[in-house]
């Protein structure tokens, strides 16, 4: 998995600029991204921010890597799941979130589902959902540099951003 | 479900019938679901692994958007039916080789196959024949969203449907074609397409799927990634790459006519003699012989076979499908000599006729 290009933390977010037909990507922790998108105008520099001081406090605690913890739904722990390759029950998604996140990055170059979701998922979901997909076709234009499907798909995004406030993902990188 | 029913047919993917079908043999598209309340199958005790059965075998029996169900307990069948269901590609070989309660759901045309208790608690199939993944996708979504009303999948608004195994977290979906590619395998350009899919991250198996070897010049092609993309996405994914292989497959086939024509001719007509006159022939000769009468079909070069009945015979030489012909179980050297009896018995009938 990539490293936060800012600090070591792993990348959890993607973020791609569009400047006169000039995508760049980035590749960011969750911290780092929030600050990112806090401090550089739409339009700046992003170069500015990534060569900026490497931060010196050091990175919170990594979540103890206790390879015994065990799940209290199925029992499974994380060193059993490594041996055997197979989880014990839906749970353990949540409950082994933090050692799971490199896996399912270095798997499937991605940890956000974007996919189909079930019938009773809320309005509210449905619309984040839509979000993602929407980012996930704008960096896929980028990638096919097709600028013009690129500039349309980030206008969706703003208005659709508008609309529904910050997402899931901003609001879990603010302090 | 009456298994010797099936064995007048072939089945939907062996049908050799739809777009590209002279080498795209058939599409598949596979779903994982599974039930919040209970440990995947490999976690759960035999209690558990019933009451699942028991549930998803009520939901998925009372479901109208494909054609009627027939259930049957895996569990409870004999060895020789369980392999004639895997060699179907009804059910997979870890399916018919574990123990403990599961079952497996197929409509009469065996174009859907649903399994309880493999891997994950549910997994769906549809198969079409020839290059059909949208119709696939249309009809597996139709088959997911109907059984999705009357039961909670497990799902994450992050991780989307959650698997047991984490590569197959997200959409749980494997979108793959399976492909015919004598022409390439003969040349050995086959590995510049291993290459080119491996950067694509699609994964390339032999027919049986994970860890089989590639039988009779066939390959499947199928998608790695299952999270961070839409099923829409994935579907293209698979389908973009096909149309590539295709040309090369035939762009090879024709050098391979331009270059020799006489010497493929007659190493394609010696084995439409060796499969018509055999008296002991093994599994995997069969299967090469027949790959290269295919390959005389499609060019052209053997004009009375065609194409289902050749499909037929891959399908009906192997072990488990001989031994429920003839409802014996055979050892290996009576199975060569009964493969043998059978092919010249199919391909005698085939001839046509003197008058």
């Amino acid at each position: 998995m990539k490293k936060c290009r800012r600090c070591t933390k792993p990348a959890t977010m993607h973020i791609t600029e569009i400047r006169e037909g000039q995508a760049q990507s980035l590749h960011l922790c969750e911290q780092c991204a929030h600050e990112y998108l806090n401090s550089v105008d739409v339009g700046g520099s992003s170069e500015e921010f990534q060569s900026g001081t490497p931060k010196l406090e050091a990175p919170p605690e990594e979540p103890a890597g206790d390879d015994s913890r065990a799940c209290p739904s199925c029992g499974i722990s994380f060193k059993q799941f490594r041996s055997q390759g197979r989880l014990g029950c839906p749970h353990d998604y949540e409950f082994f979130r933090e050692e799971l996140l490199p896996l399912l990055e270095s798997v499937h170059s991605d940890t956000q589902h974007v996919g189909k979701c079930p019938p009773r998922t809320s309005p509210e979901s449905r619309q984040h959902y839509e979000l993602f997909r929407l980012r996930n076709d704008l960096r896929q234009a980028v990638d096919n540099e097709s600028y013009e499907e690129a500039a349309r798909l980030r206008d969706q995004i703003r208005e659709l951003e508008s609309r529904i406030g910050p997402t899931p993902s901003d609001s879990e990188a603010a302090p | 479900m009456d298994l010797d029913a099936f064995t007048q047919t072939t089945g939907e993917w062996l049908r050799g019938t739809g777009a590209d079908s002279d080498i795209v043999v058939s599409s598949r598209i596979r779903l994982a679901r599974n039930l919040m309340e209970f440990p995947f199958p490999s976690r759960a005790d035999l209690k558990a692994r019933a009451e699942v059965e028991t549930l998803l075998r009520d939901k998925i029996l009372g479901i109208s958007s494909c054609g009627r169900l027939n259930y049957e307990s895996v569990e409870t069948l004999p060895e020789l039916d369980r392999q004639f269901l895997v060699e179907r590609q009804l059910i997979s070989r870890e399916h018919s080789e574990k123990d403990g309660p599961r079952g497996v759901a197929v409509d009469p045309r065996e174009s859907v196959s649903l399994m309880i208790n493999e891997e994950d608690h549910l997994r769906m199939q549809v198969f079409r024949s020839g290059l059909a993944l949208e119709e696939c996708w249309a009809a597996i979504n139709r088959i997911d969203t109907e059984i999705e009303e009357s039961v909670s999948f497990a799902f994450s608004e992050e991780f989307g449907y959650l698997t047991s195994c984490p590569t197959n977290v997200g959409t749980g979906m494997r979108v793959s074609v399976l492909l015919h590619l004598p022409a390439l395998v003969l040349t050995k350009e086959i590995q510049k397409v291993f290459q080119a899919m491996h950067k694509m991250s699609l994964a390339v198996r032999g027919l049986y799927g994970e860890g089989s070897q590639a039988m009779g010049d066939f390959y499947q092609i199928s998608n790695q990634i299952t999270l961070g993309k839409s099923e829409e996405q994935l579907v293209q994914t698979v389908k973009s790459v096909v149309p590539g292989i295709l040309d090369y497959e035939r762009r090879v086939r024709d050098a391979l006519v331009k270059e020799d024509r006489n010497r493929l001719h007659d190493q394609i007509s010696r084995a439409v003699g060796i499969l018509r006159s055999a008296q002991t022939i093994n599994s995997e000769e069969t299967l090469q012989r027949l790959s290269l009468v295919r390959l005389g079909i499609n060019l052209g070069l053997i004009d009375n076979l065609s194409i289902p009945l050749v499909n037929e015979l891959f399908l009906y030489s192997q072990p488990a499908h001989l031994q429920k012909v003839r409802h014996e179980r055979l050892e290996t050297s009576d199975r060569n000599a009964a493969r043998a009896s059978y092919l010249r018995q199919r391909l005698a009938r085939s001839e046509p006729s003197a008058n």
